[in-house]
């Protein structure tokens, strides 16, 4: 995929310290091996040390979709993918420009799915080509004639003979050799290295330290004197402490900053990480994660503790989220708030559990039967991850709504560092509610203009009523009456508009006015306003807009579309190719962002689309704003 | 610390004349839609009359549901109520009870609510075993919906959907509760002898764990007939008695002389007394007070201050954050 024609990486040598280093604006680094091998902690470790020297990064985990998949297998890369550059990087990028591969099978996988850049480097591990298995020494000198031929740089290194002089077992230390030369390659500082593997590995033994820092230095040391690459990325240091985390962390450090006290869950990919972290965190701030029996149970256990006064979140992906959806309705009906969270996976059904997809967002505003209205807010970034926790419970309980926060597995996974979040007492939720109600008061007091009503929480004298999921006047109490059904309906609808008034329209990324308008929302933030960014210094009249705020839409939407000639929508789910034979306007199926827009503003949405899994690149941003613009 | 006995501090006088306070009706709320003779009636008596005797605050006690008949019944309650979804009445219970471990929360379920739809929150929420009661209002029919079988249901039951008698036997709801880890107490009674019923729910009640009372009702709208042979024949029910158990009256001894000395510790009893369909077998037929409660095993009882949430938070971002001075924090 060879669509970035600009290069972008305006290249140039100068004679570094460490002797001539080739300028880079930013670079994209690979380290795959068969899983169990370490490239996922190498490519943490490189991450952290580069964002420690204030270089902008940006990491993706490379998952294989099998826990274990056999050594050496094609579909069995394990590792990690790491983005960085001179200024912030605020996605995964386009293709590979370097990468470390601990065997050339898991190496051919990811050339296979494309994505590494034609021609990159690649350092490899060299000890197959003495294998005693003769298949297996046939199988890696081809591939390495074939990759020459091709026009890659091939380092064969001997990575496994190097380490061995330290550890006896180099499946154990290979990553930090590795990270070694890769701190050669990019001129990392050694020192900062070596503290992060203080960090990294602080619960093992002095020894197991000082075993990963020699190999750290001898992987230093030995692309140094062998190794023909020497890069640096100019970066001045941040002056804030960042924190760096992927998405779903991000999100369990807002469920401890939110004040909640309670997650209720069941474990489903690429969610349960969040959980995992929280099951481990959530102790220390006297929380609880409750793993109840299915996601049903999850949601009534979530809604349950809600009702009780303790706004809970429930923390799920696609399957999950369905299975909820009736659950969900009661807490609308009831106007409960709750907080749930939809890390989207590839769907419709089982689909695709480690692969990202934003699938979900019909299902989310307009799942549960009847008409259930609730908010749903999508962040963009891994620091948005953790503050739309903290907004999603104020609003949950200023609204007494189901707030949906909507992320995927592209955040869930990837790294970003950001500012630290200074604790602000706000954050936390107030106390439970205990005073006596005051004589008269109704549970469903319907405010006529907002909807909005106070809630009696159970423990205030006065305040007894039956919460039921069925229609219900004023009081709580069963009615079928027409008048008292359109009421409640009225209500509920009601407070949407309410929030939807205390909203700021989204940011535009470039001129309010121009030839084409990109709109996105959720996690392609990145990717979309870097290539509408380069296009802007091309000169073309290209601005965007991403949505944080999907149910309600923001106000003021209508006049940003309006200040442009075309309005185009991308986005990471279905649609329809309109170039497709029996696809024309009458049964052509857009994606959801752009079936929203084009209901809600009557303006004329195009949109584009794919659902391969990954994340949208930049790259195939830019190229096909540039045939829209045709 | 007050002396015993001579002096009552001022806050606890307050609080016992508002519990003397409560009388029946105040527990009482509208009229119950339920057809005549339906069993539901009696189980609401019973448990008004628990919560006047219990003196519990109308404030601090929950009554959760599914959807069903039976379900309708915290709409009749002066108290907190939560009527919510077909099958999930359980898991709602046990948010509530996780959240506010000082409300009493009950739980009132049908045969079809928590043995069918709901029947893996019912396996899940013995092994919890969290402090709540929950009364299964067993009609052996779905009542709601017009009469069509249910698991409970006998074989053979002409009912809507198996018009030519249902096909399967029952599902025994006590042998399957007796089969699940951390079971703590189980018990079954019938809906027509008011005391016992009284009595079970107390006990049930009383028990810190998750109390299981299967309460045979009867429908008389769909089943007029069914428990005809029971209710004409005392000899067909199995008074369960014992001094760590129900003790049975006179006045009920002298119907119901069919009786069983049975300690409710001895589990291998119960389970034979569980499979016995005829007679009915009331009164406790399991208890075990040494199951710790899920609530207990899960809230340490910290205070929630702010600053602990800060503390914590701190820490954790701490673990993953890099400081502009590499060689500072680290
Ligand atoms: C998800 C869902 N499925 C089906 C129903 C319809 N429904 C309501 S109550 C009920 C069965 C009630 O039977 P039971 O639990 O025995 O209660 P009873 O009415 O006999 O007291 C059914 C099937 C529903 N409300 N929700
Ligand atoms: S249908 Fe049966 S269970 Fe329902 S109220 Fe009538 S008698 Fe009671
Ligand atoms: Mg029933």
């Amino acid at each position: 995929m060879a669509l970035d024609e600009s290069n972008k990486n305006e290249e140039s040598r100068v004679n570094g310290a460490a002797g001539k280093a080739t300028i880079l604006k930013e670079h994209i680094v690979e380290i795959i091996s068969d899983s169990g091998e370490g490239a996922q902690k190498c490519g943490q470790s490189f991450g952290a040390i580069v964002a420690r020297m204030g270089i902008g990064v940006w990491t993706v985990e490379i998952i294989p979709a099998e826990i274990r998949p056999p050594a050496r297998s094609v579909a069995g890369a394990s590792g990690n993918r790491i983005r960085i550059g001179s200024d912030q990087v605020t996605n995964g990028g386009d293709e590979t420009d370097l990468v470390v591969a601990f065997n050339e099978q898991v190496l051919l996988g990811r050339i296979h799915s494309k994505e590494l850049k034609q021609g990159c480097a690649i350092l490899l591990e060299s000890m197959w080509r003495e294998d005693k298995d003769p298949k297996v020494a046939k199988s890696y000198a081809e591939a390495c004639e074939h990759l020459i031929a091709a026009g890659y740089k091939v380092f064969e290194i001997p990575m496994e003979e190097e380490c061995l002089k330290i550890v006896p077992d180099p499946r154990r230390g290979k990553n930090m050799f590795v990270l070694g030369m890769l701190c050669s390659a990019y001129s990392l500082d050694l020192q900062i290295a070596r503290e992060q593997i203080a960090l990294t590995f602080a619960k093992k033994s002095e020894k197991v330290v000082k075993a990963n820092v020699e190999l750290l230095e001898a992987g230093y040391e030995w692309a140094d004197k062998n190794l023909d690459l020497k890069f640096e990325i100019p970066a001045e240091k941040s002056s804030t402490p960042q924190i760096v985390v992927n998405g779903n962390t991000a999100l369990a450090l807002g469920v401890l900053a939110s004040g909640m006290e309670i997650c209720a869950m069941y474990p489903i990919t690429p969610a349960t990480s969040a959980s995992h972290y929280l099951s481990d965190a959530f102790e220390s701030v006297g929380g609880v994660v409750h793993q109840a029996e299915d996601e049903i149970a999850a949601c009534a256990f979530a809604i349950g503790a809600s009702y009780a006064g303790k706004c809970t979140v429930t923390i799920t992906s696609g399957p999950g989220y369905s299975l909820k959806q009736e659950a969900i309705g009661l807490a609308v009906m009831g106007e409960i708030p709750l907080v749930v969270v939809n890390v989207m996976r590839g769907g419709p059904s089982t689909g695709q559990p480690t692969k990202t997809e934003q699938g979900d967002l019909m299902t989310t505003i307009f799942g549960s039967h009847g008409d259930a209205p609730k908010v749903v807010i999508a962040p963009g970034t891994i620091e948005e991850c953790f503050y739309s926790v903290i907004t999603a419970r104020k609003i949950a309980e200023t609204f007494n709504m189901v707030v949906v926060i909507l992320t995927d597995a592209n955040l869930a996974t990837s790294q970003q560092p950001f500012k630290r979040p200074e604790f602000d007492e706000a954050w936390l939720a107030p106390p439970i509610d205990q005073s006596a109600v005051p004589e008269g008061a109704k549970p469903y007091d319907w405010h006529p203009e907002t909807g909005l009503a106070r809630r009696f929480i159970p423990g205030q004298p006065g305040g007894m009523h039956t919460l039921t999921g069925l229609a219900h006047d004023v009081h709580s109490h069963v009615a079928y009456d027409p008048e008292i059904n359109q009421q409640g309906m009225r209500a509920r609808s009601l407070k949407l508009a309410a929030l939807q008034k205390s909203l700021r329209p989204p940011e535009v990324v470039g001129d309010r006015e121009g030839e084409l308008l990109v709109v996105g929302w959720g996690s392609t933030k990145g990717a979309i306003e870097e290539a509408v960014a380069r296009l802007r210094d091309e000169g073309r009249k290209v601005s965007s807009m991403h949505f944080a705020f999907l149910s309600p839409l923001p106000p003021g939407i209508k006049e940003v579309l309006g200040g442009f000639e075309k309005v185009l929508a991308i986005e990471n789910n279905w649609s329809d190719d309109p170039d497709d034979e029996i696809i024309d306007e009458s049964n052509r199926r857009y994606t959801a962002l752009a079936t929203l827009l084009r209901s809600r503003y009557l303006v004329d949405v195009d949109c584009w689309s794919e659902c391969r899994g990954t994340p949208l690149k930049p790259s195939t941003v830019r190229h096909l704003i540039l045939e829209k613009l045709k | 610390m007050m002396d015993s006995g001579h002096s009552i501090s001022p806050s606890e006088c307050l609080l016992r004349m508002y519990e003397e306070h409560h009388e029946i009706e105040d527990y009482q709320k509208g009229v119950p839609r339920w057809c005549t003779g339906c069993g539901d009636n009696a189980i609401l008596a019973a448990i008004q009359r628990l919560c006047r005797d219990e003196g519990l605050l109308p404030e601090k006690t929950v009554f959760v549901s599914g959807i069903g008949c039976s379900s309708r019944l915290p709409h009749y309650m002066n108290t907190y109520g939560f009527h919510g979804i077909h099958g999930r009445a359980l898991p709602v219970a046990e948010g509530v009870k996780l959240a506010r471990p000082e409300l009493s929360v009950f739980v009132n379920t049908g045969d079809g609510d928590c043995c069918s739809i709901g029947a893996a929150h019912w396996i899940h929420a013995v092994r919890y075993n969290m402090n709540m009661t929950m009364m299964l209002h067993d009609n052996q029919i779905y009542g709601l919906t017009k009469m069509q079988a249910s698991p409970t249901s006998p074989i053979g039951l002409k009912s809507n959907t198996t018009p030519r008698g249902s096909y399967l036997e029952a599902l025994n709801p006590l042998t399957v509760t007796l089969g699940i880890s951390n079971v703590s107490f189980v018990a079954q009674v019938v809906d027509w002898i008011p005391e016992v019923l009284y009595q079970v729910i107390s006990a049930a009640y009383h028990h810190k764990g998750f109390s299981f009372v299967r309460i045979i009702q009867r429908c008389p709208e769909w089943l007029p007939k069914l428990m005809e042979p029971w209710l004409h024949d005392p000899q067909r029910v199995l008074m369960l008695h014992h001094e760590d158990g129900v003790e049975i009256s006179p006045a009920v001894a002298k119907v119901y002389t069919r009786m069983e000395e049975h300690d409710p510790s001895d589990m291998n009893r119960a389970r034979e007394i569980a499979s016995s369909i005829d007679p009915i077998p009331t009164g406790i037929l399991y208890r075990n007070e040494e199951v710790p409660c899920y609530e207990d095993v899960r809230l340490d009882g910290r205070l929630r201050t702010a600053s602990l949430v800060k503390q914590g938070l701190e820490a954790e971002f701490d673990k993953f954050t890099v400081w502009p001075d590499a060689s500072g924090q680290a």
